[in-house]
């Protein structure tokens, strides 16, 4: 079942604190952020009505919002997500042959997922980071500057951690 | 060496903390603009500065600030736009991850100057963990006495928030910010009314840019009218440019608008020149949406004389013959880039990020798109070039916001300057497809550098 934990449901109370009385349609994305990281990734229908009855929302106002936002998954993913970029400044420092090298290295195509689970393929448009091309998110954080080697490396680094 | 007003301290060691950040002379502006001068003074003061909004349009802070309507009894609001989306920009980021307080000290005083009580950082989904240093920062700001209630006693309350988008290039445009900000899809509205009179929840709100808040600090510190003395022109205060693509040290710098574009790429305080020895073939000086120019119309004007790293050098020309200073994403293409390709993949990427709401953006930015990728791809006829013109033509005015230019601009800048290009890439399709143009009439004017 879908449920926030204690503290989560705290945090949604904070969250609607930012906004002045009767706004808290506003808690909606960072409801939603929040929800996704928590049911593994992605918002599934229940998911998007659970947060729909905390925020005293019609379940349609959600929808209409979780479909818009590109960062909101609307499939179960892979544990982890390569995000990588494929705008201009990102294709001129070759950003293409590292999303090749990714797809044949895990055998996937864009918007895929291996066979374990772990990795989901998506090609984003440009995410801020130009001038640290070619780069992808991952999870949280940006890794920049890619080459194969550090391709190789991330993959390596999250079977690992993945493991244990 | 330029005078630096935004990122002089960025890498004294834990500039991040109030605590080196304030031993630094952090957040006089809000000492001295709160205790000594009236909100209406602080607004005077940005407006004797100068300041245009660094956010893309240019448009002077300090009027902006002065047409917020204040009604009584009604709430206003200051919404800092922290979306930062446009292909090729990455100073925003920049500056909030190595000198977040600058921009939270700058928001202080803006509040105070417009009356906000709650203001808002807007900031992409994408830069999640910028969140937790903006988070911080204002923590500490109000452990201080700067944020919260009676802020250094002089009744000024202020709190601000950090919200996180989701992932939409739209919610860069103002109005769909302030949608987004309310829990709805970004989809643009109807201008007027401008948000000056009716923005978030329906009460007066002033959007800026991340840049322009900052900016506010030195020129409370510094005063306004020695603000307008650095630069040149209409172009005054130092700007944050954003460098990427063929260059030897792509990043962000700050300039004081007085250097020419040349000395920008090539002098090693900045871009450090092209790397390999290869030479510039084009530049798209002001983010994704600026028209993009060949190296010898971006050197110089077409009346010859060297341009400028400012608002009016780069725009001189128009469209015909130059670009626009835009949001400082400066992206520099050498002589082995594909002109098509690139703009293929800015096509692609306006199409993506189309809200979808009028006709001409959504389906022009479709159709140009696949028309780019027949021609990229060799499938492409001449006729297709006229008609790739033509759709440009008709999205551009057209729309409710300003998307729709954003995705035309691109395109007909591409063709205004680089036909020959898209010809060759029609009549020469197989071999198209495993070298590229080259440099052609708009070679770079400047001799091959002499490298090791
Ligand atoms: C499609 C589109 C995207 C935009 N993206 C941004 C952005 O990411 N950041 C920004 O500050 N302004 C952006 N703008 C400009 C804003 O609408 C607005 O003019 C700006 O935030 C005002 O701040 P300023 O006056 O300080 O520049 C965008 C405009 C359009 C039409
Ligand atoms: S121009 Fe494009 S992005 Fe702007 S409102 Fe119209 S459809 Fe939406
Ligand atoms: S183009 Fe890839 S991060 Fe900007």
């Amino acid at each position: 079942m879908v449920q926030f934990s204690d503290e989560q449901l705290k945090k949604v109370q904070e969250i609607v604190a930012r906004y002045p009385d009767g706004k808290q349609k506003s808690a909606l994305i960072p409801v939603l952020h929040l929800a996704q990281e928590t049911f593994g990734g992605w918002l599934s229908a229940e998911t998007m009505d659970y947060v729909a009855s905390l925020l005293k929302l019609e379940p349609i106002e959600v929808y209409e919002v979780a479909t818009f936002y590109s960062m909101y998954n609307l499939k179960p993913v892979g544990r982890y997500i390569f995000e990588v970029c494929q705008t201009g400044p990102c294709m001129v420092k070759g950003s293409d042959d590292i999303i090749d090298y990714i797809k044949s290295t895990l055998g996937i195509g864009v918007g895929e997922t291996t066979s374990d689970g772990l990795f989901t393929l998506k090609t984003v448009e440009c995410l801020g980071a130009c001038g640290y091309a070619p780069m992808m998110q991952l999870g949280k954080h940006y890794r920049e500057h890619l080459t194969k080697e550090k391709v190789d490396g991330i993959i390596a680094e999250l079977r690992a951690k993945a493991a244990n | 060496m330029g005078r630096k007003l935004l990122l002089e301290k960025a890498h004294v060691e834990g500039i991040r903390t109030y605590e080196v950040y304030r031993r630094e002379g952090g957040y006089a502006s809000v000492e001295k603009a709160l205790k000594s001068m009236s909100p209406d003074q602080v607004t005077e003061e940005v407006k004797k500065s100068g300041l245009r909004g660094r956010g893309g349009a240019g448009f002077p802070a300090g009027m902006k600030w002065s047409f917020l309507a204040k009604p009584e009894g009604v709430p206003r609001y200051l919404v800092c736009n922290a979306d930062e989306s446009e292909p090729g920009t990455f100073k925003d980021r920049y500056l909030m991850e190595f000198i977040p307080h600058l921009l939270i000290e700058g928001l202080i005083v803006a509040s105070y100057a417009l009356g906000s009580e709650r203001t808002y950082i807007y900031i992409r989904g994408e830069y999640a963990w910028i969140v937790d240093i903006l988070e911080q920062a204002i923590a500490e700001a109000n452990q201080a006495g700067f944020l919260g209630k009676n802020i250094l006693g002089t009744g000024f309350n202020c709190q601000i928030y950090v919200q996180r988008g989701a992932g939409a290039y739209i919610c860069g445009e103002e109005t769909a910010l302030l949608e987004s900000l309310e829990g709805k899809r970004g989809n643009p509205r109807i201008k007027p009314p401008f948000p000056a009179v009716k923005g978030l929840w329906d009460c007066p709100t002033v959007v800026n840019n991340v840049e322009t808040l900052a900016a506010v600090v030195p020129i409370i510190n510094i005063g306004g009218e020695e603000y307008a003395k650095i630069g040149v022109g209409k172009s005054t205060g130092t700007k944050l440019i954003s460098a990427c693509g063929n260059i030897n040290k792509p990043g962000v710098y700050e300039i004081d608008m007085t250097i020419s574009v040349e000395e920008f790429i090539y002098s090693d305080e900045y871009c450090g020149g092209i790397p390999n020895g290869k030479r510039l073939k084009a530049c798209i000086p002001g983010g994704s949406s600026v028209p993009i120019l060949p190296a010898n119309l971006l050197l110089k004007t077409a009346k010859g004389e060297q341009r400028m790293m400012n608002y009016e050098s780069l725009a001189d020309g128009g469209f015909a013959t130059g670009s626009m200073m835009g949001s400082g994403g400066f992206i520099v293409l050498d002589e082995d880039q594909c002109v098509v390709r690139n703009t293929l993949t800015l096509a692609r990427f306006y199409r993506h990020e189309s809200c979808g709401q009028c006709s001409p953006c959504r389906e022009g930015t479709g159709w140009m798109e696949k028309i780019l990728k027949n021609i990229e791809t060799g499938k492409g006829k001449k006729s297709d070039i006229d008609l790739l013109w033509d759709i440009q033509r008709k999205i551009e005015g057209n729309t409710i916001c300003p998307l729709g230019d954003a995705a035309a601009w691109p395109v007909a800048a591409a063709i205004r300057h680089f036909r020959d290009e898209f010809e060759w890439h029609v009549n020469n399709p197989v071999e198209s497809q495993h070298r590229n143009f080259g440099l052609a009439h708009y070679a770079d004017p400047l001799p091959v550098p002499v490298t090791a």
